[in-house]
């Protein structure tokens, strides 16, 4: 197709476009707001597949397309670009993003029909949409950059979308906040390359890796490593996810599950050159990964908040994503292949939660579900398929795509590679015992469902709940806006793995622009696939043992001390309260004291000294002119005897 | 006559002068003490003028005279309107202008 790369604009332009008519349009749009803001993401959508179409249809060397929209700061020596690149990489998450984007956007037609703020909310999904798609089309950071802030204001208005709940307004904050650490790590990332190399367009800093020392590179992937922290909630900026989980679900399933968290993962496969010139960040980058994914395991296994399960299971299959890319050309496809993979399984498992809530009055803790399969058969086959998917069942997307990571991390090699190893199999063990658990608490054993809690004792019931205090739930399939979205990503969460997987074709695809090495692990790939399936089998017994085998009690029992520190999110909030909150809290106090007695105290010393020296002056000017010529006799005296002195001498 | 003698003269009128400014309360009297400094100096520039055999100093002292003649006309005014306002001639009653 002749000038495709003007068609990358419009990519972007259709959502933000969908969020200033939405956001600006007032009231009059609320009938209709909510299929503009769905038809605008889907027009995207269909954007992306046209381009996807046009680059399948040139060489794999050909198919990166450039376009520069203007010169957003021309000045000399700095030149930042308003300036697109379509890549094989943008192009997955393209894809991905409006893809998953669109059909959650169908979903949210149903699942806010009684949210007053519809309208609202369908403007901020298309403006998350804009400023996702604007990240991962920028062709240089600054407007990487921008991009990045832009997801990261639309998380923050999603989270607090129901701002009238305190928590939900916290929970928001906390986001910003948390985010606002890991961004000052990308923003000092940008302003070190533009020292080093005088610009911060991708291509020219990924060419001069090769001349640039070993130091400042690792400074570099280091902040960068801090950057994606932030946004992809890896340890120790992690703090953030489940809180984000107050915010409507389909946000939870469309930001905080498929798209804006593995904005961490698109940074460090984009910058692969500086990390791979930069062991020591790369190493980083791998730790960070390996502590995430057991931490956000272990985190999933104690929550009883449905959403907070797989709250704790994103960061966890993210730390995955995040150790893969750290593993260097051996690992980038797989990293991003995941991540599809993930994007859809995790969206449909959200999508699933948000249904079941749908049907049981709001209800989020999982010890009040039960029995749910009979009532919700679509939600149960959907999220069935999601939770198949997710542990690695053979066959299925997570297993291709898991697997291949656990390779990788294999094929590291050393003593590394085998520590690296044995906790990716851990995770995979610990993954399919937490998602079993869930998925028999909420679909299988007994029904244990409660009344609809009273309003005035439970401020935290979401709106849009018609259920009376008192009444039971009635548990009931969701409209069709809501299974359609389900279904199609069901379809991804079986068929997309095998598709990207046999035969390599994902990593074929993707090859051009991450490089790609074969890993070699120590050991067979079959012994490391068995081993992933035998975990998965262990993991799954274990949970069927504890939670299908027995009642399950409604009220959590107290627990072991690691299920009850699992339970606060491994202690995170109290480290940060006491290292963070409180360590800066003394500073501040010391601050103030410093202030009061240093600063202010010279200060106002020289103030008072100031006063009592012209108090002590005050009493020569007394009004008696005799006495002013007193002095004016004496200073003439001393004037005559001083000009004699210097005479004399 | 040694012209040394004048100047003697002089400093000893100037310290008459400048004890009554000094000592006196009487605002008539200060003023008289003032009027002997100011001649005490032009004495000592006529004596400096014949010492040195130049008219400069006996220049300067016209120019001192005419200064003392407007300064008489000034500080009486002040005077008279001073006692006018206090009934009093004394300069210590004179004290408001102070911090």
């Amino acid at each position: 197709m002749e000038n495709a790369e003007n068609l990358i604009a419009l990519l972007v332009a259709a959502p933000l476009l969908g969020a200033v008519v939405l956001l600006c349009g007032g009231r009059r749009l609320d009938k209709a707001g909510h299929w503009i803001g769905t038809l605008l993401a889907a027009a995207s959508f269909v954007i992306g597949l046209v381009l996807f179409a046009d680059m399948l249809g040139r060489g794999a060397e050909e198919r990166t397309l450039r376009s520069t929209l203007y010169s957003w700061i021309p000045v000399e020596g700095f030149q930042a670009d308003i300036a697109f690149q379509l890549d094989q990489l943008s192009m997955t998450f393209v894809l991905l993003i409006t893809g998953v984007g669109s059909l959650i956007h169908l979903y949210s037609v149903g699942y806010m029909e009684h949210d007053e703020r519809r309208r609202r909310f369908f403007g901020y999904l298309n403006l998350f949409l804009a400023a996702m798609l604007l990240l991962v089309l920028a062709d240089n950071y600054l407007l990487l950059y921008v991009g990045w802030e832009g997801v990261g204001l639309a998380s923050y208005l999603l989270i607090g979308f129901w701002q009238h709940k305190p928590s939900a307004a916290t929970a928001a904050k906390k986001a910003f906040l948390v985010n606002r650490v890991g961004d000052m790590g990308l923003s000092i990332a940008i302003m070190l390359m533009f020292t080093t190399f005088g610009t911060f367009a991708f291509g020219p800093v990924l060419e001069a890796t090769g001349d640039t020392s070993e130091g400042m590179l690792t400074a570099i992937g280091l902040m960068l490593l801090l950057a994606a922290c932030g946004k992809s909630a890896q340890v120790p900026l992690q703090s953030w996810l489940g809180d984000a989980m107050e915010g409507p679900t389909p946000v939870s399933a469309l930001i905080h599950a498929a798209t804006m968290v593995t904005a961490g993962v698109y940074l460090i496969t984009r910058s692969g050159a500086i990390f791979n010139a930069a062991p020591d960040a790369q190493l980083a980058v791998v730790v960070v990964g390996a502590v995430t994914l057991l931490f956000g395991a272990i985190v999933g296994c104690a929550k009883d908040d449905i959403k907070k399960a797989l709250a704790g299971s994103t960061m966890s299959q993210i730390g995955y994503m995040i150790l893969a890319a750290g593993l260097g050309p051996i690992g980038y496809a797989f990293a991003i292949m995941h991540l599809v993979t993930h994007g859809f399984f995790k969206a449909g498992l959200f999508l699933g939660a948000g249904s079941v809530m749908h049907g049981m009055n709001d209800e989020v803790d999982m010890r009040k579900y039960g029995a749910l399969r009979k009532y919700m058969p679509i939600t149960f086959a959907t999220f069935g398929l999601g939770y198949l998917a997710i542990i690695g069942f053979p066959g299925l997307s997570g297993f291709f795509s898991k697997d291949k990571i656990i390779e990788a991390a294999f094929a590291k090699g050393g003593t590394e590679g085998w520590i690296l190893g044995a906790v990716t199999l851990l995770g995979a063990a610990i993954t399919a015992y937490y998602m079993t658990r869930v998925m028999i608490l909420t679909f299988f054993g007994e029904k244990r469902w409660q009344p609809a809690p009273d309003p005035a004792t439970a401020p935290g019931v979401e709106p849009g709940v018609e259920a009376k205090p008192g009444e039971m739930p009635h548990p009931h399939e969701s409209p069709k806006s809501m299974t359609i979205p389900m279904i199609l990503l069901a379809f991804g969460s079986v068929f997309a793995g095998g598709f990207f997987g046999i035969g390599d074709r994902f990593v074929n695809w993707l090859a051009p622009v991450t490089e790609f090495e074969h890993g070699h692990p120590p050991i067979g790939a079959a012994a490391i696939t068995s081993a992933t399936v035998a975990v998965m089998v262990i993991g799954v017994s274990i949970a069927y043992l504890q939670y299908g085998r027995r009642p399950v009690p409604v009220t959590a029992p107290r627990g072991s001390l690691l299920t009850r520190a699992a339970r606060r999110d491994l202690l995170q909030d109290d480290f940060n309260h006491i290292v963070l909150v409180r360590g800066g809290e003394h500073l501040t106090r010391s601050l103030v004291y410093v202030d009061h007695s240093l600063v202010d105290g010279v200060v106002n010393g020289t103030a008072a000294s100031v006063g009592g020296l012209s108090g002590r002056l005050r009493k020569l000017q007394n009004g008696y002119a005799r006495s002013y010529a007193v002095s004016m006799f004496g200073g003439t005296a001393v004037l005559i005897a001083a000009t004699l002195l210097m005479r004399a001498v | 006559m040694n012209p040394v003698n004048y100047l003697y003269l002089a400093a000893l009128l100037f310290t008459i002068g400048a004890a009554g400014v000094l000592i006196r309360r009487n605002a008539i009297v200060v003023f008289m003490c003032v009027e002997l400094m100011l001649n005490a100096c032009n004495l000592a520039f006529v004596a400096f003028s014949r010492m040195h055999g130049n008219l400069d100093g006996q220049i300067i002292a016209f120019f001192t005279m005419v200064v003392a003649a407007a300064e008489v006309v000034v500080g009486l005014a002040i005077i008279v309107s001073l006692f006018r306002a206090r009934h009093s001639a004394s300069v210590d009653d004179a004290s408001l202008m102070k911090l």
